[in-house]
């Protein structure tokens, strides 16, 4: 029996489209991919995202924990911050990317569905002897994010929180009908927007008053085109166990000068590796999508494997991202992609393919 | 095209006989379930289909779909103007919106496809 979120009835009365996403009926579209996806790049649209696991970290060594299984640098994290980074393996492959917010007295996690139990269960192990106490509060909470161009404006006078002045990746706990809530700067369309977790109760509540606003909903299925445009990977397709994060672009978020942590060896090892695979995007010349697992060609050669792949609603271009052999990585590298036994002439082109335009 | 005359495919192709030519679309239950059409691959003049072969395919945002011919025969008209644009085939299914005309051996029937009444049976019980 999947699971539904506190939004399920919501979802049913809008007529959506259900599907069983890592355990959960959760909404892949309500009209259609395209008209949710241009919504969200040209006013604001909004995700039930309460699938995704929410963890709470409380004790003295919370901090000491997430440095230990985090690539990223929490330490240097201000109340309030939001910052992303890796869950590795000890062989530096991804377990999960999650964000760390951090809170005046403690801090908090978010992880993907499909990887919540994994990640509860390996903070367990790592726990060890430390004094910190993580609690999943993914079934008692609700998450809700509101993106695209006018998303603030049309959440303004919601919270007591003074949205306008938080910065990008910066968080607030404020109230929402006088009841506790958090609000973040932050989001996974590559659109300026705002995410809220609210106790479970509240969530229909604050979907109805959305709603009142002039915010559409919008499916899973726009949720992935905007990700794809944005070129931010999705667990399972571009990051994996296998995969590590320099491979897949996110050195950024790795900071082996912060101290120890799970897979930091490991890491610096598979840095010197020049023969790993690395995340490239693709544009195709032709209409045909290349989905997960079509093999891209050099000649006759296989030079790497898609992830993802999409029509770009916004851009109006065939896309997809996937791994290839180093030597076929540059911007510009023709190649070919395996669509159901047809190739289709491809270019590496530079990631994102989509960024928003800057208004200030 | 009267849906009512039609006779249908259990993979969603409508399929209209007239004079040894027979139209073939698909189901406006299939492009409703496709949406967001973004391209359909149809085969070229001449080219022979076969009863329960692929001719072509529909993609969609989501998920790319075979397109199955309910005839024998060869294509002798291909609907051109879906190159261009591949949402006529979800705005009007089975006008604007047909996708190849096949010429079939004489003495062909449509008797192998199911009715209207058949067909509708068939998705009320895929569209659960």
């Amino acid at each position: 029996m999947p699971l539904r979120t506190p939004l399920y009835e919501r979802h049913v009365a809008r007529g959506a489209r259900l599907v069983d996403f890592a355990g959960w009926d959760m909404p892949i579209q309500y009209t259609s991919v395209i008209e949710e996806h241009t919504t969200v790049r040209a006013a604001a649209g909004m995700f039930d995202v309460s699938h995704m696991g929410r963890l709470s970290f409380d004790g003295p060594d919370s901090l000491a924990l997430i440095q230990h299984v985090f690539s990223n640098n929490a330490a240097t994290m201000k109340e309030g911050q939001v910052r992303y980074g890796l869950v590795c393996n000890e062989a530096g492959g991804i377990r999960d990317d999650v964000l760390v917010y951090r809170w005046r007295y403690g801090y908090a996690m978010v992880v993907n569905a499909s990887n919540r139990a994994k990640i509860v269960s390996w903070l367990e192990q790592h726990r060890g002897a430390w004094n910190v106490q993580v609690e999943d509060r993914t079934l008692g909470t609700a998450m809700l994010a509101v993106q695209g161009p006018r998303a603030l404006e049309l959440c303004r006078g919601m919270v007591p929180a003074e949205i306008d002045k938080l910065g990008y990746y910066h968080a607030t706990p404020t109230q929402y009908q006088g009841k506790p809530c958090v609000v973040s700067r932050t989001g996974y369309t590559g659109e300026d927007g705002l995410e809220f977790i609210v106790a479970a109760d509240q969530a229909v509540p604050l979907w109805d008053d959305l709603l009142a606003r002039g915010v559409q909903p919008c499916g899973l299925g726009a949720r992935d085109t905007l990700r794809i445009e944005a070129a931010m990977p999705l667990y399972g397709h571009e990051i994996t166990e296998e995969i590590d994060p320099f491979q897949a672009g996110l050195s950024w978020a790795v900071k082996p000068d912060k101290g120890d942590f799970v897979g930091r060896a490991a890491l610096l090892d598979r840095q010197q590796d020049p023969s790993r695979r690395l995340r490239v995007g693709l544009e195709l010349a032709g209409k045909r999508i290349a989905r997960e697992g079509a093999l891209i060609l050099h000649g006759q050669n296989p030079i790497g494997i898609v992830t993802s792949g999409t029509f770009a609603p916004t851009l109006q271009k065939t896309l997809a991202m996937g791994y290839v052999d180093p030597a076929y990585s540059a911007v510009g590298t023709e190649c070919a992609l395996d669509i159901r036994g047809k190739q289709e002439a491809a270019r590496v082109v530079p990631l994102p393919f989509y960024k928003r335009p800057r208004t200030s | 095209m009267d849906p009512k005359t039609l006779r249908y495919a259990k993979t969603h192709e409508w399929a209209s006989l007239e004079n040894g030519i027979c139209t073939v679309g698909l189901t406006k239950f299939a492009v409703d379930q496709l949406t967001d059409v973004i391209y359909i691959e149809l085969p070229d003049l001449d080219d022979a289909v076969s009863l329960g072969s692929s001719f072509g395919e529909i993609e969609s945002v989501k998920a790319v779909s075979d397109l199955y011919s309910p005839v024998n025969g060869d294509v002798v008209e291909v609907n051109g103007v879906l190159q261009n644009d591949p949402t006529l085939v979800s705005q009007d299914p089975y006008g604007k919106g047909w996708l190849i005309k096949v010429k079939v051996a004489r003495g062909t029937t449509l008797d192998h496809l199911l009715t209207l009444d058949q067909y509708q049976q068939q998705i009320a019980s895929e569209d659960h």
